[in-house]
């Protein structure tokens, strides 16, 4: 099935390279119909949640220096509505995860996940948070934070570049844009594609929240 | 020198061995606080760093101390134990006061326990963690410390863990907690912007009036120096860009600079010119983005958008010619990578009047302005003695008064070839840290204008060998870094990778300096004296 209809600023669907797993994660919503009048009112919703996203403030590291300069004025996220950094995960729909996780920060990197209302996104900035990055051979060192928590986006790079954080950004802004906001809970999960091998195993629990099949205490801390 | 030889024929126990301006001072275990007492009196006030180290059969320690007449001898204060299975040494506590985490992140990586030091926690690791990671025998599998899903127990983090008490007059007895029954704690981080990283801070209050600080590091720390331990050298300079990433290429420097020392490598002029350059401009960056950030601490976010502003044009400068932005991965052992981008002097030539331009507007529109001379002045006062005593180097030391400028001190590269200032203030105030900043950039400026126009003909770069061998041997060299004296000791065994690595960290010392400074200020201003120390969190974890 093409993708007709994602588009975001402007930006066709063809201006990116990425498309296959939009595609089928479109198609698997689409699967049995749509109701029409549900369906605007989504796209309207959509369109405002994916212009208006309002990251968590939260870098361990280098790449913290890049999300500065991606704030700042050069590169000025602020175009693309994502500027109103929280401090507060309670006001946060996505973390920006930048810089390495380790065994001290992960729970704490867990807790603040577990504290964001839904809907919620995480992106993983740099090498250090896909899979550990250069401390991969390290004794404290978390090796990807999707081993704490559901990933959305990934972006290498060691640190990205601010240019390569914006496309990652608008991958982001794209995948909130064809959601359907009533029926979330049903969100299926793209990153069990990229994280196949070593990373514990997704399932998508009675709530409909992505949690890592290892860990109860994340399904404890959802349903709460 | 006589006098130093004068000094060391008062220790009888002592072996000394001179290499350079390196001493080697080797005492017994049992006469280590009558040595370092001694040497405190007789003028060794700089505590620099103490190294942990398994010797295999032996743990010990290395204190590396200075004084601030003669700051170009090192001294290194040895001592070994045997007793692997509970290893102790007298602590220094009393003598200096940096020896406070220093000791503990022995013990956190050796297991060794330091007498009379009452605070014995872990500095990095959870307290939960098992095994010592440093010590060679460490079992680094990850069935032994998986990846913990709770929360440190703060009660726990708290508690000073239970020592022998030594002393009959009970010294340590009432202190079994950092924070006495029914004091007002608030926890300050680890995920907090205003930290500069991922800091702990609990702060204690009474009122808005802060008693004392807690700071709990280890949020960040991924072993680097363990690691390293498995490492190539040439692989270990791409390490070093993420300690202090904000002085990437100067921690880079070090770690050149110190294998070439140990190979004898000649380094071509031109290397030594444009890593010199290099370093200067990522001071320029550094010294900018903690501008910015501690006027934003204290509410201007123009400042910051400013700072950061006059900061991508290095970051352009650096694109060009290193390939990276934020880590230029530029040094290598005998020079730098490539040769210089054809618009690289150009590019700084262009630099230097426009940072001249926009200094003056930072001065116009931040320095002079009333709210921020009415935040800045008459707070957070550091005394010269204590910055020495704290070890407090970089910016912060010289605006008390202390001259450690490394570039002066020992001048690397080509630095003796240019002709500048070591800014120096006396006041020790806030408002000193802020300015002494903004100074070094117009002297770092002033460097790269004398350098860029003269940067030598010929190779970039010495050729090594393919595999970098160390012969066996004990090496040091520090460097400035943007926030004070970077150093780093390798212990080699003739291998190719290092026996032992060990990073100075600059910033560590000014969190101490933080704990030193906050007691009586309001909890307001914290943030915004964290921002004048401007420390960075991933140097101190390493």
């Amino acid at each position: 099935m093409e993708v007709k209809d994602i588009y975001i600023r402007n930006m066709k669907t063809g201006d990116f390279k990425e498309n296959e797993y939009l595609e089928e994660y479109l198609k698997e919503l689409r699967a049995n119909g749509v109701n029409i009048a549900v369906q605007k009112l989504d796209d309207l919703i959509n369109w405002g949640r994916s212009n208006s996203v309002w990251p968590l403030t939260f870098a361990t590291s280098c790449c913290g220096i890049e999300f500065m300069s991606l704030g700042a004025a050069r590169y000025d996220f602020a175009r693309f509505g994502w500027e109103v950094t929280r401090n507060s995960p309670r006001q946060a729909d996505v973390v920006f995860c930048c810089g390495t996780i380790v065994h001290k920060m992960a729970p704490v990197l867990k807790r603040l996940y577990d504290q964001m209302a839904e809907p919620k996104y995480v992106m993983a900035f740099g090498a250090c948070a896909i899979g550990g990055g250069p401390f991969k051979s390290s004794y404290h060192t978390v090796m990807g934070v999707d081993q704490i928590i559901p990933v959305d986006v990934y972006i290498p790079g060691c640190p990205p570049r601010p240019d390569a954080m914006i496309y990652g950004m608008m991958q982001l802004a794209r995948k909130i844009k064809m959601q359907e906001f009533f029926r979330l809970p049903k969100q299926p999960s793209v990153e069990s594609r990229h994280c196949e091998g070593d990373s514990p195993k997704q399932s998508i629990d009675e709530t409909g929240l992505l949690r890592s099949a290892t860990n109860d205490e994340a399904k404890k801390g959802g349903e709460q | 020198m006589k006098n130093l030889e004068n000094l060391f024929s008062q220790l009888p126990f002592a072996t000394v061995e001179q290499k350079e301006n390196i001493y080697n001072l080797t005492v017994p275990k049992e006469n280590l606080y009558e040595v370092a007492s001694f040497l405190r009196k007789n003028g060794f006030d700089y505590l620099r760093d103490i190294v942990g180290m398994d010797y295999g059969d032996t743990l010990g320690v290395i204190y590396s101390l200075s004084s601030v007449e003669n700051p170009e001898i090192i001294l290194s204060l040895k001592t070994t134990t045997s007793d692997k299975e509970a290893p102790k040494f007298d602590s220094v506590i009393d003598l200096w006061d940096s020896a406070d985490l220093y000791e503990r992140e022995a013990h956190d990586f050796f297991g060794i326990c330091f007498e009379n030091n009452p605070d014995m926690r872990r500095l990095f690791l959870r307290q939960d963690w098992r095994g010592f990671p440093l010590r060679k025998d460490y079992d680094a599998s990850p069935e032994i410390n998986p990846v913990p899903f709770e929360n440190e127990n703060l009660a726990e983090m708290e508690t000073l863990p239970a020592i022998d008490v030594m002393n009959a007059d009970d010294k340590f007895e009432k202190h079994h907690t950092v924070f006495e029954k029914g004091e007002y704690v608030v926890n300050f981080g680890p995920q907090h912007p205003a930290t500069h990283g991922v800091l702990h801070l609990r702060v204690s209050l009474d009122g808005e009036v802060i008693k004392h600080i807690d700071p709990n590091f280890g949020y960040i720390h991924r072993g680097i120096e363990k690691m390293s331990e498995a490492y190539t050298y040439p692989q270990i300079l791409h390490l070093t860009d993420r300690l202090d990433y904000l002085s990437g290429t100067m921690n880079r420097h070090a770690v050149c600079l110190a294998v070439e020392k140990g190979l004898q490598l000649e380094v071509p002029e031109r290397a030594h010119y444009i890593r010199t350059i290099i370093d200067e401009l990522t001071r320029i960056a550094s010294h900018l983005l903690g501008w910015g950030a501690m006027c934003m601490d204290m509410g201007s976010i123009t400042a910051f958008v400013y700072g950061m502003r006059d900061r991508e044009k290095i970051m352009d400068i650096f694109e060009e010619t290193c390939g990276g932005r934020l880590m230029a991965n530029y040094g290598v052992i005998g020079g730098v990578m490539a040769d210089i981008h054809p618009n690289f002097q150009k590019r700084v030539k262009e630099f230097i009047p426009y940072m001249r331009k926009m200094l003056k507007e930072y001065h116009l529109l931040f320095t002079g302005n009333p709210i921020a001379r009415g935040r800045m002045d008459g707070i957070g006062y550091l005394s010269r003695e204590k910055a020495i005593s704290l070890g407090a180097t970089g910016p912060v030391g010289r605006a008390s008064g202390w001259s450690n400028d490394t570039r002066k001190i020992e001048p690397y590269a080509a630095y003796a070839k240019a002709d500048f200032k070591e800014m120096l203030r006396t006041g020790g105030l806030t408002f000193d840290r802020y300015i002494i900043r903004l100074n070094e950039v117009e002297e770092s400026l002033k460097i790269l204008e004398q350098l860029i126009d003269n940067i030598p003909e010929g190779d970039y770069a010495a050729k090594t060998k393919a595999i970098i061998k160390l012969p066996e041997g004990e090496y040091f060299q520090r460097v400035e870094g943007a926030r004070g004296e970077f150093c780093v000791y390798i212990n080699s065994r003739g291998d190719k990778y290092p026996y032992r690595i060990k990073f100075r960290s600059p910033s560590m010392t000014l969190v101490n300096v933080l704990k030193a400074i906050v007691p009586g200020t309001k909890i307001a201003d914290l943030i915004m004296l964290g921002g004048s120390l401007d420390y960075v969190i991933p140097c101190i974890d390493r």
